[in-house]
């Protein structure tokens, strides 16, 4: 459970990422070829029905009920099965229709009317209706529902079915990342599930859904297997069948894949800059890379009257060299980060300058500080006392690493660090939420709306909550709370760009490195194209030209 | 006989009421529990759901409550479901694990038999010769080696260059559409690699215990009276001096039966098979009480009757534990 944290978080946004689809070309008929970018880049290569592809996993779902499921492997296989209202486009700058074909915000955002597509249907025939997703609402937001996502939905006050097609929600207060929470988690067949228990029923073990992709068997910890929805109603998928192979050794997922057992899998930064370089790698495969969703961070205890002190968190902002953890750490397949927010996406504020290495206005701080080296040992102290303290990270051999090279940069500025590795459940219970830690280096990986209240605002440092390093700003409680406020796009945007302002100047955290994801995927599937929201968001229509297939799917 | 079966067996009561409880206890003490696993740092889980989580798998009880829970099921027969989402019978995932590793562990059990006792025999009736230096260099290099590196090497080499293998798995994916012959042929060849790799690391503790228990015997006089009477070597070695040999070997026969259903988490991670060791390790990291439980208890109650089967076999194999 080492990466506990992103996987679960990235689980949240695979929802997203694995039911996007084709942005330009809402309308565009199965038969045509749903994909335009593929017309261009292989004209000689044309979009044919068949074949199959193989993922590798490293763990089996559990549930394939996206509302009850917390692991990334769940909302990954349940992605290809069901769909959203809304999903984000490849650039993750903004909503497009899935189900919903359009909607209307009213009263400032209050008010939120969809409007849903009358052509779609589950795959047992049944046609989904504006009754499918009242159900789901009232299912997640059902307190005997075990779910770890109802907080979003219960901000809203009432929900009105109008007709089977249209329905309206009203919140209690205007919730602009509400829009983005109409996902796939409520989009759940009312007919099937109506009156059973949900947490105890087998369908999340058999479901029936209405994205890309048909439930076909499930092998536990074997094998999940998938064939494409003829009635898709975005167009049929042109891979006739898609089969997650558990594996759980990344090792063995690359030895598939040299073997050509897996036709996809992601790829450690050493398999990507040492070990796929070779003509063969080149012929059989293309590789993959852009900015991840998520971050690394050093955290600082803000409670420690050490770390309370700005110009302590600015000294060691100075003094860590991030360019050179990402070189040794991601082999260079990464970027150092300066806040919480994606780089490349439009949220992002790039006008702040980075935080230079500069061991010199390190130690010009800290002495400004108070800290200074008395006694010539090479170690600064104040009031009699050496700088002496503890980074906290767990078993992650990147975060290992990281906080290692940390620890050699902070020894130049006179600064001396320990690091402990610790078991994931026993770094959060006995020292994150205890509060017992000085430094941490850990995790972020974020939803792709801007609001970021849970980690920054000062109500949300109590037991089990996120903002554990106890970060208090007043003007940044104020902007996260205007910003989840605020429906226009420019107003939130400025909002966010001046709360990255502040983080920036306060360094509550020092934001380490933002990795890339760098997948890699046989050569024979076309139509791939690579965007902010990486490759899989067109994934139903990638397509293998017939003269390419590798497998023969039969019924 | 009988009187001290059911002696034994009777006295098995209070070791598995031990045994469950300091396993129920040590797991309660392991920090976090399954429901941190599900929330942790996830900011859209709200602690309300943590609660209503808790309650649901009943961990807001106190733990003596919790444990006299399950030990009332366990009376009535039942192994409890899964913390898992899934919320399957554990007794169903035991059902689907154990025959994967029990027929891996039979198999590498009988092949590590077959080579051990003939290398062993061999190498005390040729002690100090090249042979026996030969093997010993052999077995102890195929000791030393951790076996998921020679896992890893031998996937590399027989997958990938050689592609004679299959990597990991136990099946091929067009495995339904083979004809009889060719899903034998698919399933033999998907054991080689695993079944080959823990022969080639295990090989070693056995034929080394064959090798001094035969030295050990040699040094008899009867193996000296059945010389001077003028047998053949053979003769003496294979029935006079083997049969009392082997009785250490079928210790650790009995001592590794109760290991038969205990999968490699290692082994079992590097070549993709979902067998016990991969249940109970992730059992464990998810912090799945009732399939941790169920697994401890089968092992529990398996390593008793292993220790009783051993016990009984040497009644059968040493005539002078007989009278008694």
């Amino acid at each position: 459970m080492g990466v506990g944290s992103e996987r679960r978080l990235a689980a949240a946004l695979a929802l997203l990422l694995l039911t996007g689809g084709c942005a330009r070309d809402e309308s565009a008929p199965p038969a045509t070829g749903a994909n335009p970018a593929a017309a261009t880049a292989e004209e000689a290569a044309q979009p044919a029905r068949g074949d199959a592809i193989v993922f590798g996993t490293v763990g089996d779902a559990s549930t394939l009920i996206p509302m009850l499921a917390s692991d990334s492997a769940s909302h990954e296989y349940a992605g290809n099965i069901f769909d959203g209202l809304v999903a984000y486009d490849k650039t993750l700058s903004f909503l497009e229709p899935r189900l919903a074909e359009k909607w209307d915000v009213e009263d400032g955002g209050q008010r939120i009317t969809f409007h849903l597509r009358r052509d779609v249907k589950w795959t047992d025939g049944v046609p989904f209706t504006a009754r499918d997703v009242e159900f789901g609402f009232n299912l997640i937001r059902d307190p005997a529902t075990l779910t770890a996502y109802s907080e979003d939905y219960k901000q809203v006050q009432s929900f009105e079915v109008i007709d089977d097609w249209t329905f309206r929600v009203v919140y209690e207060k205007p919730f602009a990342p509400a829009l983005s929470t109409w996902g796939s988690l409520v989009v759940l067949p009312r007919h099937l599930l109506e009156g059973k228990n949900i947490n105890e029923t087998d369908f999340g073990q058999h479901p029936v859904g209405l994205g890309s992709h048909i439930f076909e068997s499930w092998e536990r910890n074997t094998r999940f297997t998938l064939r494409a929805n003829p009635d898709y109603y975005r167009g049929r998928p042109w891979i006739e069948r898609v089969v997650y192979r558990v594996i759980p050794d990344e090792s063995t997922q690359f030895l598939e894949l040299k073997a050509g057992g897996l036709d996809m899998m992601g790829l450690t930064p050493l398999q990507y800059s040492r070990q796929t370089s070779t003509p063969v790698f080149a012929r059989d495969f293309r590789k993959y890379r852009y900015v991840s969703n998520a971050y690394t961070y050093l955290g600082y205890n803000l409670e420690d009257p050490r770390f309370a002190d700005v110009r302590v968190r600015r000294a060691f902002s100075h003094a860590i060299n991030k360019q050179e953890i990402v070189d040794a750490v991601l082999f260079g397949l990464g970027r150092p980060s300066e806040g919480p927010y994606r780089p490349g996406t439009a949220w992002i504020n790039d006008e702040l300058p980075a935080y230079a290495y500069d061991p010199g206005k390190a130690r010009a701080l800290l002495a400004e500080a108070g800290w200074k080296d008395g006694d010539g040992d090479g170690i600064v102290e104040k009031d009699g006392k050496p700088f002496f303290f503890r980074i906290l990270t767990n078993q992650n051999e990147q975060r290992l690493k990281a906080a290692t090279m940390i620890q050699r940069r902070l020894r130049d500025v006179g600064v001396e660090a320990s690091v402990r590795v610790l078991e994931w459940s026993a770094f959060i219970n006995d020292f994150i939420d205890k509060r017992r830690f000085e430094a941490i280096v850990l995790g972020w990986s974020l939803s792709l709306d801007p609001d970021q209240y849970d980690i920054w605002h000062s109500s949300k440092t109590g037991y089990k909550q996120f903002n554990f390093v106890g970060y208090k700003n007043p003007e940044v409680d104020d902007l996260l709370e205007k910003g989840r406020r605020t429906f226009d796009e420019a107003e939130r945007k400025r909002i966010y760009d001046r709360l990255q302002v502040i983080l920036w100047e306060d360094q509550p955290y020092t934001f380490l490195y933002v990795p890339e994801a760098t997948p890699i995927v046989a050569a024979r599937f076309h139509g791939i194209e690579e965007a902010p929201a990486g490759i899989s968001w067109n994934f139903p229509f990638w397509y293998v030209p017939k003269g390419e297939q590798k497998y023969v799917v039969t019924r | 006989m009988l009187s001290y079966l059911a002696k034994r067996l009777a006295g098995f009561v209070p070791l598995l009421l031990g045994i469950s409880f300091v396993s129920f206890m040590v797991m309660a003490l392991a920090p976090g529990n399954p429901v941190d696993l599900m929330t942790d740092m996830n900011p859209k889980a709200s602690p309300e759901s943590r609660i209503q989580l808790e309650k649901y798998y009943g961990l807001d009880r106190p733990i003596h409550v919790q444990y006299g829970l399950w030990l009332n099921r366990i009376v009535h027969g039942d192994l409890g479901t899964s913390f898992s989402r899934d919320r399957r019978p554990v007794l169903d995932k035991i059902l689907e694990a154990l025959p994967i590793t029990l027929m891996l562990n039979a198999i590498e059990l009988a092949l590590i038999l077959a080579l051990a006792i003939p290398i062993g025999i061999y190498s005390a009736a040729r002690q100090y010769s090249f042979g026996d230096r030969v093997t010993t260099v052999l077995l102890f290099v195929g000791f030393a080696m951790p076996s998921f590196w020679l896992a890893l090497l031998a996937m590399t080499l027989f997958g990938v260059h050689l592609d004679l293998l299959p990597i990991s798995g136990l099946r091929s994916l067009d495995y339904d559409s083979m004809t009889t012959l060719g899903k034998v042929g698919d399933r033999l060849a998907h054991l080689a690699l695993p079944i080959g790799a823990s022969v080639v690391t295990g090989l070693a503790g056995m034929s080394r215990y064959m090798r001094s228990s035969m030295l050990e015997v040699l040094r008899q006089d009867y193996v000296q009276t059945a010389r001077a009477k003028g047998l053949s070597e053979r003769v003496v070695l294979l029935r006079h001096a083997l049969r009392n040999a082997l009785l250490p070997v079928v210790t650790l026969l009995g001592m590794s039966i109760p290991g038969l259903i205990g999968g490699s988490a290692i082994s079992e991670t590097i070549f993709a098979i979902p067998g016990m060791g991969r249940l109970f390790f992730t059992g464990v990291m998810a912090r799945d009480y009732p399939v941790v439980m169920g697994i401890l208890l089968f092992g529990a109650v398996l390593t008793l009757l292993g220790n009783l089967l051993a016990d009984m076999l040497y009644i059968v194999v040493d005539p002078r534990l007989r009278k008694r």
